[in-house]
């Protein structure tokens, strides 16, 4: 039966192969449109775990109410450094983050003052070349300070000048001290750069008098798609006193657009394929017609009206599979010489306002060629059964008796 | 035992205004075993008789009972399974599935049947052999002139070892020594395997070899006589 459904196909050359074509094509573009997608929101969604920063974030119960210096946590215990050793674990950091206002002689400013382990910082998110003039913070206790391109624009100063810094310490006392600028930075979003000054860990504690306490640990592993599989083991060990929270749990904007793009793949792969089922239908439907005298001696000859039916949707499931393979190699094989990013930046100067880079690293999802894949064959049959169905109801006299 | 048995056919045709008569209270009983000749002129009825016995196309009244069954009471899967199992047909036309070959053609009922491919090979070797198409197993039906195609047409029918064979023209397209080649290759299996033949056909030479020769006209049985009753008329 395979065979017949095989001879069946290669009958018109031509037609067979524009629908092999088509098929192709249209799987081609499911998959290689949806990894671009892919790419650009797996790009955004890596900007926006940066910068939160962290796929993981530790804190105290009352801190997402109220982020002030009370609700500080303590410095990771036994357990908890050993959750943090895990293989799951690629890097985490802990860091203090307080309101406070910074003074030039010119104008002073609110910004959010972090106090960072420059060496876990830079692995976890800050980027060493977003650094435009002067260094990044070399230490714990480093007293240099770190901040935004824009911020000292603002602030009408610049590398080498000293600004003044303060805060309130957990008992409400202002703090302050003075701070050289030892590094400028650029973020891709402005506002960033307005809002965030660094400095070491240390240096802020012993300011703020608040020992070693940390206001959160931000951890990362390799995938933030796997969040859910290691956080648990970090919660338990951070114990019930803390909150420990995944990055779609703290930003529900970023979570939103990781399922916004599911939908939108899904939608995409099914536009391309109604596309395609006309064609499809369409070539059935020519096949089945043409075929109307042989159907019929199959049917005179004691094929049930079932067979008939199988061996239409044979022939149609042995096109969409040789169309998918070919789809298939077709987008892998354009995907991997692109694998080091494709400059977009003369066509979306907007998209680093979302968030996005000017590189677009196209991303191929196994679960999305495995869903395009699946979406083709199932609705592939599922249009065929109507030409199958007709071929099948064929009455074998007429059809034979057709001059 | 009976073959065949029909009771009172009539099947009409509607063609525009036109009405049509294709069979007009046809009944006849074939026993098994039986070989007979459907003759006529053109447009009698014989191929529409055919198609009713085997199925194929539904009498508008009358009944047709193959062995013990009742076509009518059969739904579209058992009459395809009935027509699978028990009948051999030779169209008159359209008789080949162009994309197989001779040999598939000829194996094309035993595998929708289940045969193993093994069995159906050598089968399928022998019988086209035996319709004198040694050699060209692997041709497909383009590749083989209007008389090859009918002989391999034949060999499907009778492969299988059908109860009964319909066979409409057979012999059409053939020449004279193929053509009694075959009507003596339908004698050989009616006599060994008493496979019950009817043959429409419009041939002289073919009407030799039936036990019983039914004449049709305009839808109507006009004679119906033993091969002793003709060779008496004859004489
Ligand atoms: N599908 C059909 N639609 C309309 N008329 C039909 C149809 N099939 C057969 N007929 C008519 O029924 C009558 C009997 O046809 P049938 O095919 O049985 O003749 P036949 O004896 O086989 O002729 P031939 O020797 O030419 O094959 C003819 O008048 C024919 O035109
Ligand atoms: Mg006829």
């Amino acid at each position: 039966m395979l065979t017949l459904a095989w001879r069946n196909l290669w009958r018109n050359h031509r037609r067979t192969v524009i629908m092999l074509a088509a098929i192709t094509v249209g799987v081609w573009a499911m998959i290689f449109m949806t990894a671009l997608m892919r790419g650009m929101v797996d790009d955004m969604l890596h900007n926006g775990i940066r910068n939160l920063p962290g796929e993981v974030q530790i804190h105290n119960r009352a801190y997402r109410d109220d982020p002030s210096i009370n609700n500080s946590i303590p410095a990771p215990d036994k357990n908890l450094l050993k959750a943090l050793q895990s293989d799951t674990v690629k890097a985490w950091t802990q860091r203090v983050r307080v309101p406070a206002v910074i003074s030039s002689e010119r104008d002073s400013r609110g910004v959010t003052l972090l106090g960072v382990e420059p060496q876990s910082e830079v692995k976890i998110g800050f980027s060493l070349d977003s650094i435009s003039e002067g260094r990044f913070l070399s230490d714990n206790n480093d007293d240099g300070l770190v901040i935004g391109a824009r911020l000292a624009e603002r602030l009408e100063t610049r590398l080498g000048k000293r600004v003044v810094i303060m805060s309130q310490d957990p008992k409400n006392n202002i703090a302050e001290r003075g701070f050289r600028i030892i590094g400028i930075y650029k973020a891709k979003l402005a506002s960033l750069e307005e809002r965030y000054v660094y400095t070491g860990l240390e240096t802020v504690q012993t300011l703020l008098k608040m020992k070693n306490r940390v206001s959160e640990i931000a951890i990362t592993g390799e995938d933030y798609r796997n969040v859910s599989s290691w956080y648990p083991a970090i919660e338990k060990a951070a114990g019930k006193n803390m909150q420990t929270l995944p990055w779609y749990q703290i930003d529900t904007y970023l979570s939103s657009m990781l399922k916004m793009m599911d939908g939108f793949v899904l939608v995409w792969i099914i536009v391309v394929f109604l596309a395609l089922s006309f064609g499809l239908v369409n070539t059935l439907v020519m096949a089945v017609f043409e075929r109307v005298h042989e159907i019929g001696l199959m049917q005179a000859l004691g094929m049930r009206p079932s067979m008939i039916l199988y061996q239409i949707l044979l022939e149609s499931l042995l096109l969409l599979i040789i169309g998918l393979l070919a789809g298939n190699v077709l987008a892998i094989g354009t995907v991997i010489p692109l694998q080091d990013g494709i400059d977009i930046s003369a066509v979306a100067e907007g998209m680093e306002m979302m968030g996005s880079s000017s590189i677009l690293y196209p991303a191929l999802k196994l679960n999305d060629m495995l869903l395009a894949n699946t979406v083709v064959i199932f609705l592939g049959v599922l249009t065929s059964i109507l030409p199958a169905w007709r071929a099948a109801r064929f009455d074998p006299v007429e059809a034979l008796g057709k001059e | 035992m009976t073959a065949i048995v029909c009771k009172d056919l009539c099947k009409t045709f509607q063609q525009g205004d036109e009405i049509i008569t294709g069979l007009e209270n046809v009944s006849i009983t074939i026993e098994e075993g039986d070989f007979v000749c459907l003759s006529g002129p053109s447009g009698s009825g014989k191929t529409t008789l055919l198609n009713a016995m085997g199925g194929l196309d539904t009498p508008d009244s009358g009944q047709i009972l193959i062995g013990n069954t009742r076509l009518d009471q059969l739904g579209k899967g058992a009459l395809a399974d009935m027509r699978l199992n028990k009948i051999g047909f030779v169209f008159q036309s359209y008789n080949l599935i162009p994309v197989l070959t001779a040999r598939e053609n000829v194996e094309f009922v035993m595998q929708v049947r289940g045969v193993p491919a093994k069995e159906r090979a050598s089968r399928s070797f022998k019988i086209l052999k035996e319709v004198g198409l040694q050699g060209m197993e692997n041709r497909r039906p383009a590749q083989l002139s209007g008389g090859q195609q009918q002989r391999v047409a034949v060999a499907r029918a009778i492969v299988g070892h059908p109860a009964l064979v319909l066979a409409d023209e057979p012999t059409a397209n053939l020449d004279t020594l193929s053509s009694s080649q075959l009507m003596e290759l339908f004698v050989e299996l009616n006599h060994h395997h008493n496979i019950t033949f009817v043959i429409a056909t419009h041939d002289v030479r073919v009407m030799r070899y039936a036990k019983r020769l039914i004449k049709m006209q305009d839808g109507k049985i006009i004679s119906d006589d033993t091969q002793e009753q003709i060779n008496t008329r004859d004489k």
